[in-house]
């Protein structure tokens, strides 16, 4: 099962990015040879759905890597603050009245927590020091956005502002995908060299150091990759909360416990599931579109939960 | 002949308080050194400290002849195998895969050995009678069970120096004796012991030499014999006790 789960997930994958050229408010022959069947298939949903899988396979990887990091199955980009700054990032760009720039303000921004979580992180030395500075400059990186909505100037900034941190894939281009797709593959390789100092990690951070992993090396590559992918996505489509703690997860019941082996199927299934969840949204018969980023938080919130729950009663806590 | 560990003159302070002073000791192959003492003497510090994974103050350690605390992780992984107290297997992974962690620095993933490495894995999974719970998750065997797949695991990295942080915690009689017997193999092989320990009968048993520790110090050493003396107990755990022997097996009785 588990050596056939990435084959399986690609299909999955290819299914659901086809799937969604057909499917929409209208279902439409994605073989038409009007004109107009033609750019709504090949220029509007296609790299939509494009878009939509790269952004989940950034979370789902980037949420498995921090998870192995951290030692935690409710961490990801979220929990080391690495979202929110990215948000913030952009955010900044819009309330600044320089909306072209908020991809490079996520972007810089997600990397600059990145930055600042290493360096802090490495002083405190272990996981949990790592995750609580997480938390408070995601706490930090909120409470700017909340300032920079509290004084947006007018309604139009407002509304601008208030639809990044919803988080979608409306109305993407190519170009939104080809930017997420080249921060993906620098973030994956990155993550991928980091692939067995997590397997280590495992034993914890003593003994991991002990069978020779190099521990500052691990958590220096699984952050920057980690800042890549989340900076990409965060750019391209803002804040999508819950995939990359939810798929990981999934990743696990469904093959293999060990952190280096999650990886790639975690990409692969954050893809798929986001794209499945864009098809839902576009399906949900409402006067405004659902925001992917809205639907993601009302699956995941409770599904964070449940998994939350089931890890306390396993280890016995309150 | 170089000791595979050699400490001298160490002194270690935590968080502004002293807590080893002087401690000085060496490993050499064909040996189990066991160091005894109540909770809090220094023990677990003596370990990490031996594997420079504490800052120290005073002193010199030489693993292997070099300086653990200038070698690189897997530098020291090659050299010495560390099992620390309370091991941890953070996500349920199988017995047979967390062997494998051992072989690490190696070069191995636990999804691809070599036929050394798998050979290696084997031999450890073999000593420590673990061929039926190969497969079985780390979540779902008992707490002797998971002590043992972790000291396997330790075997397996096939270090010359072996340092284990209360390997016998959680563990039956019988398993203890067997434990006794896997360490002696270890240093009839030429590789080198390092424990600790609360069974004072055990390290009788398995070690060769003793080390007693009091408050970082240590406050006798030798044989199981010469180390473990009423006064040594007495200081050490402050209760009055003695080493008796009985048809060539030593046990310790307190009072």
């Amino acid at each position: 099962m588990s050596r056939a789960l990435p084959f399986a997930l690609i299909a999955a994958s290819v299914t659901a990015v086809c799937a969604s050229l057909w499917l929409g408010p209208v279902a439409l022959d994605v073989f038409a040879r009007d004109q107009a069947t033609h750019t709504i298939v090949w220029d509007i949903r296609f790299p939509r759905a494009l878009t939509a899988w790269l952004v989940g396979a950034a979370l789902g990887l980037s949420g498995a890597a921090l998870q192995g990091l951290l030692r935690n199955p409710l961490a990801d980009s979220g929990v080391l603050g690495l979202s929110g700054f990215a948000a913030l990032g952009a955010v900044l760009a819009f309330a600044f009245g320089l909306a072209v720039l908020a991809p490079l303000g996520a972007v810089l921004f997600a990397l600059a927590a990145a930055a600042l979580v290493a360096t802090l992180g490495w002083r405190a030395r272990g996981a949990a020091s790592l995750a609580l500075i997480g938390v408070g400059l995601s706490s930090f990186a909120g409470g700017l956005i909340a300032l920079a909505l509290n004084l947006a100037p007018n309604p139009g900034a407002l509304a601008d502002l208030v639809n990044w941190t919803l988080g979608s894939v409306e109305g993407r281009s190519l170009n939104d995908a080809a930017l997420a797709l080249a921060l993906l593959v620098v973030g994956a390789v990155l993550i991928l060299f980091a692939a067995r100092g997590l397997q280590a990690l495992t034993l914890g951070e003593e003994a991991a150091a002990a069978i020779g992993a190099d521990l500052a090396r691990t958590r220096t590559l699984v952050v920057l990759g980690a800042a890549a992918c989340t900076g990409g996505a965060t750019a391209v489509a803002g804040i999508i909360g819950f995939v990359g703690v939810a798929v990981p997860h999934l990743v696990r019941m469904a093959s293999s416990h060990d952190p280096a082996r999650i990886l790639i199927p975690s990409a692969l299934a954050g893809g798929t599931m986001l794209v499945i969840a864009d098809i839902a949204v576009r399906l949900t018969p409402t006067d405004t579109e659902l925001k992917l980023g809205v639907a993601a938080a009302l699956i995941g919130g409770p599904v964070f939960a449940l998994i939350a729950a089931r890890l306390a009663s396993r280890r016995g806590e309150a | 002949m170089s000791a595979l560990l050699s400490l001298t003159g160490l002194g270690v302070s935590l968080a502004g308080k002293r807590v080893l002073a002087d401690v000085g000791f060496d490993v050499n192959r064909g040996e189990v050194v066991a160091i005894l003492g109540a909770n809090g003497a220094g023990k677990t510090t003596v370990l990490r400290a031996s594997l420079g994974l504490l800052r120290r103050d005073t002193g010199e350690v030489s693993l292997g002849g070099a300086d653990p605390s200038r070698l690189s992780a897997r530098e020291r992984a090659l050299r010495a195998a560390y099992l620390p107290q309370r091991p941890q297997a953070i996500w349920p992974i199988s017995v047979e895969a967390l062997v494998a962690l051992g072989r690490f620095a190696h070069g191995a993933a636990p999804e691809r050995l070599s036929p050394r490495d798998q050979a290696a894995v084997d031999a450890a999974i073999v000593a420590c009678s673990l061929q039926p719970l190969r497969t079985q998750s780390m979540e779902k065997i008992s707490g002797g069970e998971k002590a043992r797949a972790h000291l396997a695991r330790t075997l397996a990295q096939q270090a010359s120096l072996l340092v284990l942080d209360e390997p016998d915690a959680g563990l039956d009689p019988a398993q203890s004796l067997a434990l006794a017997d896997i360490l002696r193999a270890h240093a009839a092989q030429g590789g080198g012991v390092l424990i600790t320990t609360h069974d004072v009968a055990l390290a009788a048993r398995a070690a060769h030499r003793i080390m007693i520790m009091k408050d970082g110090r240590v406050v006798a050493t030798g044989t199981p014999a010469e180390a473990i003396t009423d006064e040594a107990l007495a200081t050490a755990y402050g209760r009055k006790g003695t080493l008796q022997t009985i048809e060539g097996k030593m046990l310790v009785v307190f009072d």
